[in-house]
């Protein structure tokens, strides 16, 4: 294999590592912000103890966010220093304030939130909490307001084959920044959701029902049957504002190689980039357009106008109906968990075993999600690094394949080691949570924080 | 070789750069340097003495590694040129250090949190990544100080300094922990720091001769009238520190009130070792082959970042200092709040 495939590998699989963790930190540090606030003002053990628990998950998704995010900073310069040289101008700033705002923030007051109680007062942890929630989220506004840029870029001049600024606010709020930024923290609070609800239905099903998990129940399930439909009108206007940008993007993800009128929504197809065609297409006739262009029989350009520059069509296809089928399954089981979970009158104890079994795979359906949505618009970048301007293959690193190769193996044998201790430990302390009543019962005993 | 001082207007914005990058670094090496030092010191520690070593680390060392991003981030941010040869020229050591560190961090959380069973694996975890991340970064700063020249000699050499970088890192540590904690794991530490001193000493005095040997620029620079008599309290400063820190090593009073001493001259050491390769360096971002100048991005994105810094940098300093505060004195146990 040639080095800039193996480049992109590696790049790809340290990606999605990393944004796994992101993914739930941002909602997940809310969440336990709005769970502190309620220990506060209800004064209710049972949001203490809910935000105990969860502390500690968030402790543990937060550490492996920041190693996978350090490995990031690095890979700019490891694997596509062509990049940094032509764009280094624009890019540099907006990571540069990731880290000087965003980053050192949330770092320095993790410490603080996590270990601090006893040592500083239940406000000044409140405010620790909120500036680590608040961070995380600075952190995405500012990377994706980069990726965005990446996709419709704006604002800037080109000489002597460097980008320069010519405008920052225009770079900062170029046109699918909006969508995107909106898309992926809804993206973040549905993860959520789903942990949430997925954990606490763990806990159900193996009978280690603590006194929060009926309460976090609700939580996920209100959260996921809100924003679901939130997230769907997001993503269709994110949806129109790639046809405008990014018309070969929409192309691939709908499967639709020669342009059209009144195109029809594929249910199922197979691309086929030898033939250029789909092969065993299922579709319900126009509805695409409809989708796309709110006319039914509204003109789709086809792959066909944007030869040897448009992505590779069969991820984009496939990974576009995973990511809105899983999107489907997270609306039937929020709104249907919720309708149950109210006819039985909150108690979490007489919910139907299929829901909580159904819950529990759902767990980290957000992953799944929003990895396939990520693919979806990082392949529908290509070829391009920069869209329609620069590359990918121009910008590539001069590193030997094998040293790609062998760094790549080392990295996705580490990484898939982690996500597996990751899902077995959450799935273990769920199960354990004797000590962690202790701990509370020895709090209240002695009247104070223990520090 | 000749080093192009153009007086253009923004100028001034390369070096005020490099000097925040240095600074970064040098904070870092100090920050991140102490938390890794403590993760190498627990080999052979008692189970107990590793948790409180892990307690006395726990609410700083993330806070500590973003100063590396930092590093690194001014590196990309301001002199985009040098960024990507530097890290191409280190590709395999950057990919160690990251495995190192990832491990490490992760093991920070999972040895508490996994089933007690696998406690000692990620104690190892904690220790191999520790000492993958001191080594890697050794062998990385050996590296750019001989300009990536290739051969045995500049190899073994790059091992010694690995290892020396290590010791160094290991001495910080312990340094910490004589702070942070009592009782038995405080004269585990100094036993420890008296085991790591020899090491740091030859490190550096290595790292001292090579950089002129390698470099015509930084021999000329350094031995030459009257600049030696001025540079003279450098290394005289880094000498007098480390015996002053063998011999506090000696006295019971390194247990008590003075305990934070043998962390400070470590500390000077470092500055002084510092200010001592930004001499030899300067103006280059890449010795005798690239200058600040040549290496940075455009004067409209520095300045943007330049103000950023202004507000941002004495921000980030206020809650450091706070979240040092918070947590000042012997370390206790960690338990979530």
């Amino acid at each position: 294999m040639d080095a800039i495939v193996l480049a992109r590998m590696q790049f790809a699989a340290n990606i999605t590592f990393h944004i796994l963790f992101p993914t739930i930190n941002i909602a997940l540090a809310w969440m336990l912000l709005f769970f502190r606030w309620r220990w506060l003002s209800t004064h209710d053990a049972a949001w203490l103890a809910a935000y105990r628990f969860w502390t500690k998950v968030f402790a543990l998704s937060f550490a492996l966010g920041v190693v996978s995010g350090i490995t990031m900073s690095f890979q700019f310069g490891t694997n596509w220093p062509g990049y940094m040289e032509k764009a280094g101008n624009i890019a540099g700033p907006l990571l540069g304030y990731e880290v000087l705002t965003a980053f050192f923030l949330e770092a320095s007051f993790l410490g603080v939130m996590l270990f601090g109680h006893g040592k500083v007062s239940e406000r000044v942890h409140l405010a620790a909490t909120f500036l680590v929630a608040f961070g995380t989220t600075l952190s995405a506004f500012w990377i994706l307001s980069l990726n965005s840029w990446m996709q419709t870029p704006q604002g800037y001049e080109i000489i002597n084959g460097e980008f320069h600024a010519v405008s920052w606010l225009e770079i900062i709020f170029n046109p699918s920044f909006p969508y995107r930024l909106a898309h992926k923290l809804l993206a973040s609070a549905l993860t959520v959701a789903f942990v949430l609800a997925g954990v606490s239905a763990w806990q159900l099903l193996k009978g280690k029902v603590q006194n929060y998990t009926g309460r976090v129940l609700r939580v996920g399930l209100t959260l996921g049957a809100v924003l679901i439909p939130v997230q769907i009108l997001v993503g269709d206007m994110h949806g129109l504002n790639t046809l405008e940008h990014q018309p070969a993007k929409i192309a691939a993800m709908e499967g639709v190689w020669q342009t059209e009128a009144g195109a029809p929504l594929l249910l199922f197809a197979w691309p086929n980039e030898k033939t250029r065609s789909n092969d065993f297409a299922v579709g319900v006739p126009n509805l695409a357009s409809l989708i796309l262009t709110h006319k039914a029989d509204g003109v789709i350009k086809g792959l066909d106008e944007f030869k040897g520059a448009h992505p590779p069509v069969a991820p984009l296809f496939f990974g576009f109906r995973i990511m809105v089928g899983t999107g489907m399954l997270m609306l039937a089981f929020s709104w249907g968990g919720l309708w149950l979970y109210k006819r039985r009158g909150w108690v979490a104890e007489r919910l139907p075993r299929p829901l909580l079994i159904g819950l529990a795979m759902m767990s980290f359906s957000g992953w799944l999600a929003t990895v396939a949505g990520w693919y979806v618009t990082e392949i529908g970048r290509q070829p391009f690094i920069i869209y329609g301007l620069v590359r990918t293959s121009e910008v590539a690193s001069n590193v030997a394949a094998p040293t790609i190769a062998l760094t790549l193996a080392g990295y996705v044998t580490l990484y898939l080691a982690l996500i597996v201790a990751y899902v077995t430990v959450i799935k273990y302390m769920a199960e354990k949570p004797a000590e962690q009543m202790a701990t509370l019962d020895e709090q209240q005993k002695q009247g104070t924080a223990v520090a | 070789m000749n080093t192009t001082l153009t007086t253009a207007p923004g100028d001034w914005m390369p070096l005020v750069f490099m000097g925040l990058m240095g600074l970064s670094l040098l904070i870092y090496v100090v920050l991140d340097g102490y938390d890794l030092g403590v993760g190498l010191l627990m080999a052979g520690a008692s189970d107990a003495d590793k948790d409180r070593m892990v307690a006395s680390i726990g609410p700083f060392w993330d806070a500590n590694e973003t100063w590396l991003v930092l590093g690194v981030g001014i590196l990309l941010v301001a002199f985009p040129k040098a960024h990507g040869l530097i890290l191409q020229a280190l590709y395999l050591p950057v990919a160690l250090m990251l495995l190192g560190l990832m491990l490490r961090g992760v093991a920070f959380d999972f040895r508490v949190k996994a089933q007690t069973r696998w406690k000692p694996l990620w104690n190892r975890a904690f220790m191999i990544g520790s000492l993958l991340a001191a080594t890697s970064q050794g062998w990385m700063l050996a590296r750019y100080i001989t300009g990536f020249a290739e051969g045995w000699a500049y190899t073994a050499f790059a091992a010694v300094i690995a290892l020396a970088l290590a010791a160094a890192y290991a001495l910080l540590g312990a340094g910490w922990l004589l702070i942070k904690t009592e009782g038995d794991l405080q004269l585990l530490a100094r036993r420890r720091a008296k085991l790591a001193w020899p090491a740091v000493v030859l490190g550096l005095a290595l790292v001292s001769l090579a950089t002129p040997l390698v470099s015509p620029t930084v021999s000329a620079r350094w031995f030459r009238m009257p600049e030696l008599i001025a540079l003279l309290p450098i290394p005289l400063m880094t000498g007098l520190a480390l015996l002053a820190l063998r011999a506090l090593l000696n006295s019971h009073r390194v247990l008590g009130k003075l305990c934070w001493l043998p962390f400070a001259l470590m500390v000077m050491v470092m500055l002084m070792g510092f200010i001592g390769l930004a001499y030899s360096i300067y103006p280059y971002v890449m010795i005798d082959r690239m200058t600040v100048w040549q290496a940075a991005a455009a004067p409209k994105s520095l300045a943007i970042i330049l103000w950023g810094c202004a507000v941002t940098v004495p921000a980030i300093a206020i809650y450091t200092v706070f979240a040092y505060k918070v947590f000042w004195g012997k370390a206790g146990d960690l338990r979530y709040a």
